[in-house]
């Protein structure tokens, strides 16, 4: 008896639930597909055409978009929800169905020659306040901008330095210096960019521009002249052009950021030289040079003794006009000879020679 | 890209400004300079402008532009106007007429579509040849990834279904039916952009009582039925609402007539997610069960027989046996 009525109890609860979830179950054949994430439902099942007739087609077509709703809002109360503001709000998975996209991916951009640097030398970047004290106005002002703390624009009197031109405009030298600021930080900024995608620039002063100066074209050409694959070697020169001789690094100097076990190593090899009290000499080198000297004192007196005199007493009256010693050193060796011909009391410029002849 | 050249006495010098006109190429080249970076915004307004057409990593809504052909009919300029209406905040109508063949040359559509910054379009047309016809469509990087040519047979508009509508910029509910929508490519691709046209912005979490308005598509006999319905919750035993539906909106039913569908490789690429850095997970760690960290640990092959171990004294060969272990080797503490 209590079994039967177990039964009983568990059907009549069935039908309750059957009874009410009648307003809301629908009979299909097939599931439907659901990508709740862009509230979209799709319904694989077939559909039958005998229903679809003219006057009975928006009736037809209304009671399947009513089923397949229905089977979509259900699935929508099943998603968990949550309270925003005295409103029930259900939240949304991420959608499955796969959209192409409006644009391609952005690619990182490379860093910048600074955030390299700075990369490299392990520097940090400085959260700086936005306002300043500005003693001048007595209150707190812009960083940079519109009214900011240090105008240097808003300036009536300029003091001239001491070392400077003084009927040079100072007003207009700052405006020309901040305009090759500006500037420079915008060719910066340019060649970043041109790093950035790749793409090879010509260095300072070779593109084409209106107005270009002697020395621009001049090198210009000499940079047009060596871009041949033979590096500029059977390139011949115009009649009267000359090959510049000098050119290559004239100074070697070590990379900004290269070793830093050897920058460290100079610098407190440096230190300890500015620390010790003896006075840097290099023995060897002062004896070499000494030598040299006099190695340099007695060849000359050998050519003395053998050279022609006559050219000598030439010299002697051109001196005061363009006449030159043919060396630098012939004129510190009479120069030495004075001092020892002083000796003889006899204080004629050109000393023994004059006297022979 | 031109870099700047030295003028005069400063040795960094000002630079080119490409001068902005009317004409098609001149907007490419100065759209493109602005997207390189070069020519920088001068105002924080037009910068923040030039940042929302960037390229994003994650991206928003795509906003669509409905253009009228060069000869339309009431029906055809009707029915943009719907769906004008439908997509109301992020469309863009051009009421004007515009002579354009989308299949035939698209640059026009590409040059809209880079000017209004839309990557969906809807084109509307009618002759002889072609009565009623509507183009949908999308872009990829401005240019058209794929284009259906529909035409519509019977029209019902907003105008003459005298219900209350919705409000404008709900997010309809989406509901496709019909095996053809499954079985034939073309009729997928289509489904792929009809969800893509019509859903609106994507969304975390939306409001259940706000579900209001519904659009169904229906394939069926070669023909697609559409039909847009405002959705009324009743109350029913449980918690989830009996739905009951009412004709509301604009209603097609529409003939599928040209396609134009992109390369496989083009597909692809358009579907390209890009790469966001994950963090690096730290491999040969693991957690057991009660919490506790365990690592793996992997090691060369060992020779069993050379393996360091505990020496006991009584088991040592004499004589002459094998004493590899060096007497530098420091003997065990405990004695054994």
């Amino acid at each position: 008896m209590a079994s039967c009525s177990i039964e009983d109890v568990l059907a009549k609860a069935e039908r309750d639930e059957a009874e009410k979830l009648k307003g809301i179950t629908v009979n299909k054949e097939l599931d439907l597909e659901f990508d709740p994430g862009n509230l979209l439902a799709f319904d694989k099942n077939r559909l039958d055409t005998r229903e679809f007739k003219d006057n009975k087609r928006e009736d037809f077509l209304r009671s399947l978009a009513r089923d397949n709703t229905q089977l979509l809002i259900n699935e929508m109360w099943k998603l968990p929800t949550e309270r925003v503001e005295e409103i029930i709000v259900a939240k949304l998975p991420d959608p499955t169905t796969p959209f192409p996209r409006e644009k391609p991916a952005p690619k990182p951009k490379p860093p910048t020659k600074w955030e390299q640097f700075a990369k490299l030398k392990g520097i940090q970047k400085k959260k700086k306040t936005n306002l300043v004290w500005d003693d001048v106005h007595k209150e707190w002002r812009r960083r940079w901008g519109y009214k900011r703390a240090k105008d240097d624009t808003k300036e009536w009197l300029i003091e001239v330095p001491e070392n400077a031109d003084p009927s040079e405009d100072q007003f207009a030298k700052r405006n020309k210096a901040k305009k090759e600021r500006v500037a420079k930080n915008e060719y910066n900024r340019l060649k970043n960019i041109a790093r950035a995608q790749k793409i090879n620039v010509p260095g300072m002063g070779l593109a084409p521009t209106p107005r270009q100066s002697k020395a621009e074209l001049a090198q210009a050409v000499n940079v047009a002249k060596i871009s041949t694959a033979s590096v500029g070697k059977f390139q011949d020169n115009l009649p009267k052009e000359k090959t510049p001789k000098n050119t290559g690094k004239r100074r070697k100097f070590q990379p900004l950021i290269g070793d830093f076990g050897s920058e460290k190593q100079k610098q407190l090899e440096l230190l300890k030289v500015m620390d010790s009290k003896k006075p840097r000499l290099d023995i060897t080198k002062a004896v070499n040079k000494q030598m040299r000297e006099e190695d340099r004192e007695s060849a000359h007196k050998r050519k003395q003794g053998f050279g022609k005199k006559g050219r000598r007493g030439n010299m002697s009256g051109k001196g005061k006009g363009k006449g030159k010693c043919p060396s630098v050193d012939c004129c510190q060796i009479h120069k030495a000879s004075l001092v020892k011909q002083s000796q003889y009391k006899y204080p004629t410029p050109m000393g023994r020679n004059i006297g022979h002849s | 890209m031109k870099l700047p050249g030295s003028t005069g006495s400063c040795r960094f010098a000002g630079f080119t400004v490409c001068s902005f006109t009317c004409s098609r190429r001149c907007v490419q080249t100065y759209t493109m300079a602005h997207r390189d970076g070069i020519v920088k915004a001068k105002t924080r307004r037009s910068k923040r402008f030039l940042q929302s057409r960037e390229p994003k990593l994650v991206e928003g809504q795509k906003s669509s532009m409905i253009i009228r052909g060069g000869n339309t009919s009431e029906t055809v300029s009707q029915a943009l106007k719907d769906v004008y209406a439908l997509k109301k905040p992020n469309a863009v109508l051009y009421k004007r007429k515009n002579m354009v063949r989308p299949f035939d040359d698209s640059t026009a559509l590409e040059f809209f579509s880079k000017k209004s910054d839309c990557s969906l379009f809807l084109f509307g047309s009618h002759n002889k040849k072609r009565p009623n016809n509507l183009v949908f469509g999308r872009m990829f990087d401005f240019h058209v990834l794929d284009m259906f040519e529909l035409g519509i047979e019977r029209f019902v508009s907003l105008r003459d279904v005298k219900t209350d509508t919705c409000p404008e910029g709900t997010k309809p509910m989406l509901v496709f039916s019909g095996e053809l929508f499954e079985t034939d490519r073309e009729h997928q691709r289509l489904r792929n952009l009809l969800t893509d046209f019509f859903c609106g912005p994507r969304v975390s979490a939306v409001r259940l009582a706000g579900l209001e308005h519904v659009l169904h598509f229906t394939a069926l006999e070669g023909k697609i039925y559409m039909r847009s319905y405002k959705v009324l919750l009743k109350k029913s035993g449980c918690r989830t609402p009996r739905i009951q539906l009412q004709d509301m909106g604009p209603s097609f039913d529409l003939v599928m007539r040209r396609s134009h569908m992109p390369s496989d490789d083009l597909y692809i690429t358009a579907h390209k997610k890009p790469q966001v850095a994950k963090p690096k997970k730290k491999k040969n760690i693991s957690h057991d069960a009660f919490g506790t960290r365990l690592g793996r640990l992997h090691m060369q092959k060992q020779d069993l027989d050379k393996l360091q171990t505990r020496k006991m004294k009584g088991l040592r060969k004499r004589r002459g046996g094998q004493t590899a272990e060096t007497p530098a080797t420091k003997a065990p503490r405990t004695d054994e």
